[in-house]
């Protein structure tokens, strides 16, 4: 397992915004640390704002009736970003529910994001679009479609990766165990990204495991990091290793971003029952977006005219998202029955088109109308 | 024409997916040198190779879900599952995953697996060994499950399996893997008859009674019908092959000039495929029956230790009986008609 030098997460910019040179991971920066890394780091800066942003609209629309449900992401922006924005548009990811910052990363328009949090749909995006398969909220599921996927790029002879991102409640999951044996065995190329936000629901990390998670991956033969979470350079520079390892055929890695979820769960959770508001303030101290912003400051980068554009692009980015979330029509009754099957089915067809005589006479007035009444009585 | 044995038609069926797609592959626990530990894969690593007959890690769940993975890249996957005990562990990924990525994707995401599950009892086996969790796999939506019952269909339906762009679950009858039969080796995706593996088929015309079964009970009621003969009765015996969907037009065709109905099934009797049946035939064909539809299965129980598995099969005679009762006979041996 690797960690920075006091056996402390990896870290390449303090919470002050000091960069720390590092021998191991310098090498995967050279593009920020090199001539045009002001343009690089500006946009890291846009990243994390804008899609605090998107985080903070989605909450607000759940609030106001918009949406049914929304996980945030509030506290995860960098390890989300930073390992986002590693990729190459030929990777594919398995994301559980809570990677939106990197649904943005691989181009997800915002109102597709939102789709299954106003419910409807069960998935905002076409995978093969964006390279990234839908949510999944079956924890730890998606990280065996990772390995699987990068069976058959390695089947394929690609140089392509996957990537799979979860929590650490995922890491009790037999699936993620599984995952690893089979990404192991087949040295398939795959990067497991866990982000250890200290909590899966009201569970403490504690209770998954008495050691830091990323202690488990050797033991199925996988090389593993421990990276500050809250560091987007260090989230950058370890994914780029990882990724950099399965495109040369070394199989797949291991990293565990140590972050914090600063808000709840779910916006249906409620943290005040189960955490200390003094953890919460540690944490407010290392938050990834002022760490980089005390970065650009001591470079002479963050000048009003780039807070002003990102503040811009972000209020452009949530106008947008809620305009599209607002006037998103409900789905037709027809789209109960479709995609169920590839073709015909020749017992579902039926109850179909049994359920659309109903409908038309339900239209014309006939039967009981009772919970359609209700329904409508409710609107 | 070959005759061959029920094992060896499959293997002749996944030889031929194998040559026909390149993207298919085979995945499984000891299915690449050992052949599978019934042999259905016999051979198949050793002409294939390693990257198209895949020996996986014991891990069910694992091996379901990298296949999905797979599916995702393009792959069309052939998962075996050693026993049908083993598949529980597999059945979050089966239920949650694969039954439903194509309607939560809105038909982005195809997942064209193939599940072959050996399945039944008679064999002596230990726990684990024998069971029929067809039911289950009927009842999810967005699977669709087959239950072969004879070699020819075995060496056709899981070409056909392997083409579908849904998932199948497909079943094999472990019991009846060394019978023999005439394979037309000729008849590919189109099926023996030009049927799909969707469509039942009339296995044995008949007037009296339409006895439905599907899997390693086909054989036994295909028995049954000659013994009713020889008294005087006359049984269609159906072979409804595909269990979801069920093609019920071909019983109901059946049972509306018979109007007498029996369905059997080695799997225990509540929720299970008879039930649903009996049901549906109900629905669609209650004035034409003259008797309730009756069901010989295997009872409510844990699969029993093989000493006395012979009392949970349904045999000849125990489907004879449900015969006799669904003709109102006197001489029924289950005592009780219904409603008593």
């Amino acid at each position: 397992m690797t960690t920075g030098p006091g056996g402390e997460p990896v870290q390449l910019l303090t919470p002050r915004g000091e960069r720390l040179a590092d021998a191991r991971y310098d090498g995967y920066l050279a593009d920020v640390d090199g001539d045009a890394g002001a343009e690089v780091l500006e946009g890291l800066y846009e990243d994390l704002v804008v899609v605090r942003r998107i985080d903070a609209e989605a909450t607000a629309l759940q609030r106001q009736g918009e949406l049914a449900l929304w996980p945030p992401f509030l506290g995860q922006e960098a390890a989300q970003i930073g390992s986002g924005r590693a990729l190459r548009e030929d990777d594919f990811v398995f994301s559980s529910y809570r990677e939106n910052a990197v649904a943005y990363c691989r181009g997800v328009d915002v109102g597709d994001m939102m789709r299954v949090w106003r419910g409807c749909a069960n998935a905002g995006w076409d995978p093969f679009s964006v390279n990234m398969a839908p949510t999944q909220v079956i924890i730890g599921a998606q990280t065996l479609h990772a390995t699987g996927y990068a069976m058959g790029i390695q089947f394929d002879g690609a140089d392509s990766a996957a990537i799979t991102y979860f929590g650490d409640g995922a890491t009790s999951q037999g699936d993620l165990n599984e995952s690893m044996v089979f990404a192991a065995s087949f040295q398939a190329p795959v990067v497991f990204f866990c982000q250890n936000n200290q909590w899966a629901i009201s569970e403490p990390v504690g209770l998954q495991a008495h050691v830091p998670v990323a202690h488990r991956a050797p033991g199925f033969g996988i090389p593993s990091v421990r990276v500050d979470g809250n560091d987007v350079l260090a989230c950058l520079a370890v994914t780029r290793e990882a990724l950099e390892r399965a495109r040369s055929g070394n199989g797949p890695s291991f990293i565990e971003a140590v972050t914090y979820r600063m808000g709840p769960h779910t916006t249906a959770d409620d943290p005040t029952r189960y955490r200390d508001a003094n953890e919460l303030e540690d944490w407010r101290e290392r938050d990834p977006i002022s760490r980089l912003e005390a970065h650009l400051d001591s470079r002479g980068l963050l000048d009003e005219g780039l807070r002003g554009r990102v503040r811009a692009k972000a209020d452009d980015v949530a106008a947008r998202l809620r305009e599209e979330t607002v006037h998103m029509p409900d789905p037709p009754a027809s789209a109960v029955f479709e995609h169920v099957y590839t073709g015909p089915n020749s017992e579902l067809d039926r109850q179909r088109d049994h359920y659309g005589l109903y409908l038309a006479g339900l239209e014309a007035g006939h039967g009981h109308g009772h919970a359609a009444a209700e329904r409508e009585g409710a609107q | 024409m070959a005759e061959m044995t029920f094992g060896k038609a499959i293997n002749a069926g996944l030889r031929r997916a194998l040559e026909r797609d390149p993207k298919v592959v085979l995945m499984g626990e000891d299915i690449g040198r050992l052949g599978g530990v019934f042999r259905i894969t016999d051979g198949l690593q050793k002409d294939f190779g390693p990257h198209r007959v895949i020996d996986t890690p014991l891990a069910e769940s694992g091996i379901m879900g990298t296949a999905i993975g797979m599916a995702y890249r393009g792959y069309r996957p052939v998962v075996e599952i050693q026993f049908d005990g083993f598949v529980y562990p597999a059945f979050d990924q089966i239920v949650s995953q694969v039954a439903k990525l194509h309607y939560r994707t809105r038909g982005h995401v195809r997942v064209p697996l193939t599940i072959r599950v050996p399945f039944g009892g008679g064999i002596g086996s230990p726990e684990h060994h024998s069971e029929s969790p067809e039911a289950y796999f009927a009842h999810t939506p967005g699977l669709r499950v087959v239950a072969v019952s004879n070699p020819q269909d075995a060496y056709s339906m899981i070409q056909q399996a392997i083409a579908s762009d849904d998932p199948v679950v497909f079943f094999e009858p472990k019991r009846r893997y060394h019978d023999r039969g005439e394979v037309d080796e000729g008849i590919g995706l189109e099926g023996p008859g030009g049927l799909s593996m969707g469509a039942a088929r009339v296995a044995v015309p008949g007037e009296d009674v339409t006895l439905v079964s599907y899997g390693p009970l086909l054989k036994t009621c295909l028995d049954a019908a000659v013994a009713a003969s020889d008294e005087g009765v006359s049984v269609e015996v159906i072979d409804l092959r595909s269990l979801s969907p069920v093609d019920y037009p071909v019983v109901e065709e059946s049972v509306r000039r018979t109007g007498r109905l029996v369905i059997a099934h080695e799997a225990a009797r509540s929720g299970g495929l008879g039930a649903e049946v009996a049901a549906s035939i109900t629905e669609r064909c209650f004035y034409h029956l003259e008797h309730a539809p009756v069901r010989v299965t295997g009872f409510d129980i844990p699969y029993p230790y093989s000493k006395i598995e012979h009392h949970h099969l349904p045999d000849l005679d125990r489907i004879l009986d449900g015969v006799d009762r669904a003709l109102g006979r006197p001489n029924s041996l289950s005592g009780l008609e219904e409603g008593e």
